[in-house]
């Protein structure tokens, strides 16, 4: 059962088109992501679906039933802002009561749900404290725990992690994955941190100027990106682009990079190549490369037929404790390298590494979409 | 499943049009989207009616023959005619011109300098600052009737300063025609400079201290800071202060009737008590509103290019 | 101008004592009308006859301040200025109340619910702010006359209203326009209406402005003279116009004394609000004027 449905909806602001036919189905108890730079559409979606902002085109569905026009209190959504919005002439307890009391739930059940409600985000002995009193990790829980209290069809997360530091963001981004898992709700989450896409998602919905551009699973949009800027948006450092020719040779189809007269070929693979690719043969193409594609040289990379050696210097190390990153010379440009740390390199070292091939992707240069 | 085709190209049509969709709103949604009209409603029609349609009331007002009652007969810009030649109002409105002047830029003065001085990192700033506004809480009718007295020139300070040994000193504006409007400036800087020294504290206070520091470590002293740095920071507040003192200056009425009654005769008028006499007391409805009409194009000629500026700067901000 | 180092020199500790010379003789001349108002104010005519303004009471007296309140001539009746106060009251009051409920609800109905045309809503209603009150004083008497409501308090108060409600909408709308719009929009989720939202989120944190905003009224509404000569009658008129009409009185002997209780009373409201709560004073008369 699709617990949110969003069908060709459309939002201008005067003259500017926020967001342009956006569609998505997303299932009950489905974790779907929103990101995007910012100004790509994102949180005015999230608006409307909230009902928070009426949409110019297009239609909503909640559970099924069209909330289009209805008012963000009939939609039964709840939602976790970045500023988390506690109220605050209210107490943690009033907070979260007070949806419950909107709805004319009777107060026994509201203070037993708030109670609940407080266990499970172990937020107990704050519950008679102002949010002033709070600290913005307390206050996160508080938020969510306002949400959990409706039990909505739907809920709403406005980048609720961005406004608390590094690793107190890591721990509620687990509790978050955790009380997915044991509430078993359905999430539309925005943020415009990658990894916590990558690590929430159930799927990913990649958004820019107002278009939706891929809509799949974490490792989809990570692997298989439909386009230059989603291959780009996911991932940090960045996929390489490398501007290559695409040649067919004895190998099949491979991609010469660098100088005409001396170029250094990769052969892309055979079991890839698809009929279309032959009309791009002769033609300039973009190589796309994620770091951890070209690394060290391992005893398997030997054997494997899409893996091939490159020699080449390195220009910058930067070690991160779990990996080092690196810039390598290929063809006449620098690309990142991932290796492992246990590498020893210094710049100006010619080091011995391999590219694997079994991932790359290729990309039209000019419209910047997916070739292959 | 990998949609890379979500994004189906005008697909749109199948699903609920527009004009489908917009049926389907609700009582709630209708509500929602009216309350917050229905509350302004009130107040936009009593702007209308009191604030819009009485100053077109009193313009039709100014363009008629209107003497102790309205009248509606049409004489065209005949009253403006008669305003103009009418020399109590050019004496008000040369005394509006004097008082206005002086008053703005005395008030500016004293307050600019009183704010830097403040700014000094004073003890008892706080009580000093009560001191210097407390005017301001004061109606100027009792600022009228106490410098009445002060300026009273039986008993006041020139009394004062007689008992002291200066027997011949004399201090006789208030009774003086010639003087009279002077007093206006005196009891109306005294009430309001404390307000623009607040402002321009405010103002200091607001300068971004790096500023100041970068300015300390360029070797500059400390009056060449506050002339060449910290004042044109300041201009924004200059010109509100200057915008609110006009304003008050232009509305002046009831410090003129508590303090000279306009007088020595019509000596200390102001436009505001011309007004006033001339609709009121006089039956000359019809020249009171002309004269009205003309304070508050005075008014405007201050406000709009203010709020221009403003609007502009806002724009660009 | 903190955290910066100060050269102790001689000429600075000079300089210091000259800012501090001028700011303690500013400070006494600030004060001294005030303090001319109270001296006189307590003195008997005949010590005001044979000293000066500045000479000390023989002997203190508070006859003025009793005569001021229920016997002063206010034109041809002599009953003190007590009654006056009185009709202030009255018409600040519900004057007060009236504009700065109003005042709220036209803040948070313009920042908290975005409709088409609120930024020229906000500008049509801000212009009544600027306009000169003279402008509008004839329409206005005949309007009242019609009403029914010439010299009456209720005239008095649905005028003060009417001109008051532009500045009362600029203070809440500045205010509520620094409230997060997110608080706003869980209210929405978790249900809320309209005056639910108000009632229960906006005013429990609106503490500040209301004061700042009642204060702001009850200044301009109790210091009010221009309406109150102009629409009152000697049953309604407030303290204002009726400590004008003790000092005009041509009645009977000057009474200084008199006079100078009488704008004592007419003036201590506003004070005493003032000493109580300047701060909250200062920052009404800054956004009232500065815009914000």
């Amino acid at each position: 059962m699709s617990a949110l449905e969003i069908r060709n909806v459309r939002k201008d602001f005067g003259r500017t088109r926020v967001l342009r036919e956006v569609s998505l189905s997303i299932d009950s108890g489905e974790f779907l992501i929103l990101v995007g730079p910012s100004g790509c559409g994102k949180s005015t979606l999230m608006n409307a679906i909230a009902g928070l902002e009426p949409v110019t085109d297009g239609s909503i569905l909640i559970g099924n039933e069209e909330v289009t026009w209805r008012t963000p209190a009939e939609r039964d959504i709840a939602m976790v802002f970045q500023s988390y919005a506690l109220y605050p002439s209210m107490t943690v307890r009033q907070n979260i009561a007070f949806g419950l009391e909107m709805r004319k739930v009777p107060k026994a059940e509201r203070e037993a749900t708030v109670e609940r409600v407080a266990k499970l985000l172990q937020i107990t002995p704050l519950l008679d404290r102002k949010p002033s009193q709070l600290s913005g990790g307390q206050r996160q829980r508080v938020a969510m725990g306002r949400a959990i209290a409706r039990q909505p069809t739907v809920y709403l997360f406005d980048e609720p992690l961005s406004n608390l530091d590094a690793k107190l963001r890591v721990e509620m981004r687990t509790e978050i994955k955790k009380l997915h898992q044991t509430l078993g709700t359905t999430i539309v989450y925005v943020t415009h941190d990658q990894i916590e896409a990558m690590t929430l998602a159930d799927r990913i919905a990649v958004m820019r100027e107002g278009r939706l551009l891929q809509l799949g699973t974490p490792d989809e949009v990570y692997n298989d990106p439909v386009d230059m800027f989603v291959a780009s948006f996911m991932g940090s450092p960045s996929m390489n682009f490398i501007p290559a020719q695409l040649v067919r040779d004895e190998h099949g189809i491979s991609l010469a990079i660098g100088a005409a007269s001396d170029p250094y070929r990769l052969p892309f693979p055979a079991a890839r190549t698809t009929p279309d690719l032959d009309a791009w043969v002769g033609r300039r193409v973009v190589l796309g490369l994620r770091p951890e594609h070209i690394s060290e040289r391992t005893p398997w990379g030997e054997e494997d037929a899409n893996t091939h050696p490159l020699t080449t210097e390195v220009t910058v190390a930067e070690p991160t404790g779990a990996d080092i990153l690196l810039r390598v010379r290929l063809g006449e440009d620098e690309v990142n390298a991932r290796v492992s740390p246990k590498q020893n390199v210094t710049p100006g070292d010619r080091l011995p590494l391999q590219v694997d091939m079994a991932r790359a992707v290729l990309f039209d240069p000019e419209r910047e979409t997916r070739i292959a | 499943m990998n949609t890379r085709a979500s994004v189906q190209p005008r697909a749109g049509h199948l699903f609920a049009p527009n004009s489908a969709s917009r049926v389907r709103r609700n009582g709630a949604y209708w509500l929602q989207a009216w309350l917050p009209k229905l509350v302004l409603a009130p107040s936009v029609a009593a702007a209308l009616f009191f604030v819009y349609g009485f100053m077109l009331w009193t313009f039709v007002l100014s363009l008629t023959n209107s003497r102790m009652l309205p009248s509606y007969e049409f004489v065209g810009f005949a009253q403006y005619a008669r305003l103009l030649s009418n020399d109590r109002w050019l004496v008000a409105s040369t005394n509006l011109v004097i008082f206005g002047a002086l008053f703005i830029a005395i008030c500016l003065a004293i307050g600019i300098v009183l704010a830097i001085l403040l700014d000094q990192r004073i003890r008892h700033e706080g009580a000093i600052r009560t001191i210097y506004l407390y005017p301001m809480a004061l109606s100027f009718i009792v600022t009228g009737v106490a410098w009445k007295w002060i300026l009273n020139p039986g008993l006041g300070i020139q009394q004062v300063v007689r008992d002291w040994g200066w027997e011949s000193f004399t201090f006789d504006w208030l009774v003086n025609p010639d003087m009279a409007v002077y007093t206006l400036v005196i009891a109306g800087v005294w009430q309001a400079s404390g307000f623009v020294m607040a402002l321009f504290l405010a103002g200091l206070r607001a300068v971004d201290d790096s500023i100041i520091k970068a300015a300390q470590l360029d070797g500059a002293s400390l009056p060449r800071i506050y002339w060449r740095v910290v004042l044109p920071c300041l201009r924004p507040v200059l010109f509100s202060a200057v915008m609110i003192l006009a304003h008050i200056a232009i509305k002046s009425f009831d410090l003129v009737v508590a303090l000279t009654g306009g007088g020595p005769g019509y000596a200390s008028d102001l436009p505001a008590t011309f007004m006033y006499d001339f609709s009121f007391s006089r039956s000359q409805i019809g020249m009171g509103a002309a004269s009205a009409m003309m304070m508050l194009a005075g008014v405007l000629a201050i406000i709009v290019p203010y709020l221009y500026s403003e609007l502009r700067s806002r724009d660009r901000g | 101008m903190d955290n910066v180092i100060r050269v102790q020199t001689p000429g600075a500790l000079l300089a210091r004592g000259g800012i501090y010379a001028a700011l303690i003789f500013m400070a006494v001349v600030y004060l001294a009308p005030l303090l001319v108002m109270l001296l006189t104010s307590v003195k008997t005519l005949e010590d005001i006859r044979a000293g000066n303004l500045l000479s000390l009471p023989r002997e203190i007296t508070f006859q003025p301040w009793l005569h001021a309140w229920s016997e002063a001539c206010t034109g041809i009746r002599c009953e003190g200025i007590g009654g006056y106060v009185w009709n202030s009251v009255q018409i600040v009051v519900p004057a007060v109340v009236i504009s700065t409920a109003i005042g709220a609800l036209n803040g948070y109905a313009l920042t908290k619910w975005r409709f088409k045309g609120q930024e020229w809503v906000f500008g049509m209603l801000l212009f009544g702010c600027f306009i000169p009150f003279q402008v509008i004083l004839l329409p206005m008497a005949q309007t009242l006359g019609w009403l029914g409501l010439g010299s009456t308090t209720t005239g008095l108060v649905l005028v003060h209203v009417v001109y008051g409600i532009a500045f009362t909408t600029l203070f809440f709308r500045n205010y509520y326009v620094n409230v997060p719009d997110e608080l706003i929009a869980a209210a929405k989720l978790d249900g809320a209406g309209f005056f639910r939202i108000f009632l229960r989120i906006l005013l429990p944190v609106s503490t500040p402005i209301i004061v700042v905003t009642v204060i702001w009224q009850f200044t301009q509404v109790w210091n009010d003279f221009l309406f109150g000569v102009a629409y009152s009658s000697h049953e309604t008129q407030p303290v204002t116009v009726a400590l004008n009409n003790v000092v005009n009185s041509t009645t009977g002997v000057r009474e200084y004394n008199v006079d100078m209780a009488a704008a004592m009373i007419a003036a201590l409201p506003t004070l005493l609000v003032y000493v109580l709560a300047g701060k909250y004073f200062v920052r009404g008369l800054t956004a009232g004027s500065v815009k914000g």
